[in-house]
Parts: structure tokens; sequence; C-alpha cells
């Protein structure tokens, strides 16, 4: 073997076991829940109540539901908002308020969830004396609005300048271009960044320790407590019986299936935005 | 052919600037209806500048500003109170890389400056597209796959694509930057044939950095130099017997 044949080799066995090492926590992880989670998964477990302590079986339909219905809500709040925040960030770059947005948008990605959980209890919690969905989506959305402001605006930033020009010079106003060229054209790549905020979401439990807090009943109303995946899965993994822990494993796998699915989602999304 | 002498576009004085570079130091000139004006000079001398500022584009650039008069029949396009916006509707721009809207078909790309600024729809709309999609010498290629993405075109079709759709609005004045430099031999030589058909219907103002080019199909030629216009005349005279020495240096291939 020649000396250039030999280090060729050597390099790419280097980085080819460096890509597996990163691989095994995936797949440690995905074996884990899969193993312990799945002896969970019955019809009953989608649909059902928990059942009272020392009883065998029940299900936590209700947090599904209630995981579901914060998603929603935060959704509701947030895709709104960050749109707007990264059109702003995006095609306004040059106004002084545009660069302001920005670095709060850096500072509010950057504080950690639980004290966005805290802040939420402060600020919606205390006043309305009382635990809801309002103040955990309302958590939730601090989460997700700067996450979808930084996806719009790279999304954005991807369509060509000589795109722009080309409406602007066709004599469109500058919101039409935003509207029908810039926003239209990225399309599928937003709806890709929607979808991998709401899949960041869905596992956030901090946020919603304080303020959504937890429930072993279904879905109340808006303003009461409302159970979700990951606050329940806290619940029960950490309790001191056996039967809980499987149950928390179940739910661990219910979320790890549910971003998987959005994920798959978003692979059929992919091949659109080539063409 | 003669050619008609009503002045359709006069430059006076204009100034360009980026932040606080002067770009462009002072340009006069005066273009009639129905020519084909080339602008040659090596690059960065101002020629896509002077263009851009002539449907304030220029003004879209970071630090972009122009002073100056430029009357678009008579009316000052940088009179206090005019609007950029209704200035690109009558003085079009193809630029150097064919840009078609990614998102929208062929038709839709045609039909873009028409309906997002509601000038057209229904029959009327259909009809100037097609008839664009003719002035452009796209028609018989796309006729039947209107429906088809602007981007599954090849380069030279995209860029008349893009002529297309800037002829669709019908402006009086069409501004081109470089626009077959990234294109085949073949395809240059349909866009330069379409360009001596259009002056027909428009006035077409065209930067170039070819020197057949501006020679085949331009009836008068402006020559810029480090943001100065040097020489501007009919194109025989600038390419047989230029006045200035620096001209004929520059077409003659001795620097540039």
């Amino acid at each position: 073997m020649k000396q250039r044949q030999f280090l060729n080799f050597v390099f790419m066995s280097g980085i080819l076991s460096l890509a597996i090492v990163a691989l095994v926590p995936l797949f440690s992880v995905l074996y884990y829940v899969i193993s312990h989670g799945a002896s969970s998964l019955h019809w009953s477990f989608f649909t059902e109540l928990p059942a009272p302590v020392g009883e065998i079986g029940g299900g936590i339909g209700h947090a599904i539901l209630g995981s579901l219905i914060l998603i929603t809500m935060a959704s509701m709040i947030s895709i709104p908002l960050g749109l707007g925040m990264g059109v702003l960030l995006s095609e306004y770059k040059q106004k002084p308020i545009s660069r302001a947005l920005g670095v709060v948008i850096e500072l509010l990605s950057s504080i950690p969830s639980i004290v966005i959980g805290l802040f939420a209890y402060a600020v919606v919690v205390k006043p309305f004396k009382g635990f809801s969905a309002h103040a955990g989506a309302a958590a939730l959305s601090m989460v997700m609005v700067p996450i979808l402001a930084r996806t719009t605006e790279e999304m954005l930033r991807l369509v060509p300048e000589t795109v722009r020009e080309a409406g602007l010079a066709l004599g469109l106003p500058k919101y039409k271009v935003i509207l029908h060229v810039v926003l239209q054209g990225s399309l599928s790549s937003l709806i890709v960044g929607m979808i991998l905020s709401v899949a960041r979401i869905a596992g956030e439990t901090a946020p919603l320790l304080f303020t959504a807090f937890a429930s072993q009943q279904w879905f109340q109303g808006l303003n009461q407590p409302i159970a979700s995946i990951p606050v329940q899965i806290y619940t029960y993994a950490v309790s001191p019986y056996q039967d809980w822990h499987d149950k928390a494993w179940g739910g661990a796998l219910i979320l790890i299936l549910m971003v998987l699915g959005l994920n798959l989602v978003i692979r059929l999304f992919l091949p659109k935005r080539k063409s | 052919m003669l050619i008609k002498n009503e002045s359709l576009l006069e430059i006076k004085g204009l100034k360009a600037y980026v932040e606080k570079t002067e770009i462009l130091h002072g340009i006069d000139l005066q273009v009639n209806k129905n020519e084909v004006i080339a602008f040659i000079g090596p690059s960065g001398c101002g020629k896509s500048t002077f263009l851009r500022c002539l449907n304030r584009m220029h003004e879209e650039t970071p630090g972009g500003r122009a002073e100056g008069k430029v009357l678009l029949q008579g009316e000052d396009i940088y009179a206090p109170g005019s609007d950029p916006v209704r200035v690109r509707r009558k003085i079009g721009m193809v630029f150097q890389k064919p840009n078609p809207f990614p998102s929208m078909s062929i038709f839709e790309n045609v039909a873009s400056g028409l309906k997002l600024n509601h000038l057209a729809k229904g029959a009327e709309l259909h009809d100037r597209v097609v008839s664009a999609l003719q002035e452009a010498a796209l028609w018989t290629e796309v006729k039947d796959k209107l429906n088809a993405s602007g981007m599954s075109l090849s380069g030279g079709q995209q860029q008349r694509l893009c002529i297309a759709r800037a002829l669709a609005v019908k402006p009086p004045v069409l501004l081109m930057d470089e626009p077959t430099s990234a294109l085949d031999p073949i395809s240059t030589a349909k866009i330069e044939e379409l360009v001596i058909q259009l002056k027909k219907e428009t006035t077409l103002l065209m930067v170039t950095h070819n020197m057949q080019q501006a020679a085949r199909i331009s009836d008068k030629t402006a020559f810029f130099l480090y943001g100065n216009l040097v020489e501007y005349g009919v194109t025989t005279d600038v390419f047989t017997t230029p006045r200035d020495r620096k001209t004929e240096e520059y077409i003659t291939g001795r620097f540039g």
C-alpha cells in the first residue's frame, strides 16, 4: 500500500469510529426506552386514567390529551409571534429594532427552562391564584418563540437576495415581496421549522412544573391544572413503585414516538423543498 | 433604419454613493425612445450602479444613495414624493443571473407583476402572459408546461422567463445588467436577437462586457471609466472612430 492510501485508511477508520461512538448513546437510549416501555403499551394505557396506588392497570390518557392541549395552545401563541419576529430579523435586518430583537431573542433562548417556569409562576400563576393550562402554555411559548424566530430567520435568509431584488424591480411593494416571494418560497422549510419547534417543546418538563402542574384527572378546563406526558413521567419515575416505573418508561416511549413521528413528517416534506 | 428622435430618459448630474464613497461622479446622458444603449467599461467602474440608479434599485443596496435628476418622460424619478415602487413598474430590470421566483410556476412568474399589483386578472391576465412569453421568444418552448416550476427550465430559458416577467407589465424602459454573462453562446444569441426585436416596443439599456455584443446590437454605446461617462455616441462611431484615447484603448483590448 502506498503511503497516501495508508493515510487515507487511517483517517477514514478514525472518523468512522468517532461516528459510531456518537451513535452509541442514540441507540442505547432507544433500546432502553423500548425494552422497558414496550410492555406498558396497551390500548388502555392511551385511553385510561391512572389507577389508584397499588392497583395494576390504568393509563396516562389524560397526560397525552393534556400534552396535546398544551402544545396546541403554545403553538397558537408562538407561531404568529415567532414568524413575525423571524420576518423582522431577516427582512428588516438594518433596522435598529431588528438588531435589538436579535439580542433579546439570543438572551431569551439561553435562559434555563426552569427559570422560565419560575417566571411564568410569578407572572401568571400567582396573580390568577392557581396552576392552569394557560400558565403552562405561556411558559412553553417562552421556550418556543425564540426557537421559531431563529429558525424562521435562518430559513428566510436562504432565499437569495437576487430573488427579492427581482420582486422589487417588478414594482412590488416590499410587503408583497415578503408575502408572495420570500414567505411563499420558503413555505415548506417554515413548516419544517414549526414542526421542529413543536417537537422541541413536547418534551419540556421544567417550565410545566410550576405552571400547568399535574393532574390525575381528565381535562378540567383551561384555568385548571393539567397533566402532561413529561410531568407524568417525572411523577412516575420518582415514585417507589415498580409498576409506576414501568409506566414512566411507557410514557417516555410515547414521547419518543411522537417526536420521531414529527421528524418523519418533516422527512416527507423535505423532497418538496429541493425541487 | 431611421431612429425616431423622441427623448425618453434624461439623466442630469447623477451621483451615486455607497456609505460615503462616491461611485458615480455626475453623469449626464440622454436616451431616445426605441433605442438600444450598450454600457461598456471595466468591472467596478459604475455601470451596474448607474443602471440601478435608473429604477431606484441602488437605494436597496445597504448604504446606497443617489443624487441628481433622472427624467422619465419629463418627470424626475428622484423628485420628493416620487414613489420608487411606481418608478419600477415603468422601468423594468433583468439581472445578471436568472432569478425566477422559485416557488412559482412559469405562468405565475410572468403573471406576478400584473397579478400581485392587481393590474390584470382572468382572461386579460392570461393573454398578457402569453404575449409576454411570445415577445421573450419563449412561448413555443413552454406553452405545454406553463404550470411547471420556473426553476425546471435551462439557464437561458430562465433568463428569457425573467425577460418575459419584466415585459409583462409593459415598461417603457427595460434595464439589463449583463443579461448574457451567465449563459452559453446559443442562449446568448437568442437573447441578442430578442433585444433587437424588443426595441420596437421598448427602450433597452444594457450593461455588457462583450464588445462584439455591444457592437452587434446597440444603437448607441456609453463608455464608463472610474465612475465617469467618458464617451457616449452612436455605436459605429464609438467603435470605429472613438473621440477619447481611453475608449480606443479599452475597445481594442489594451486595458480593462
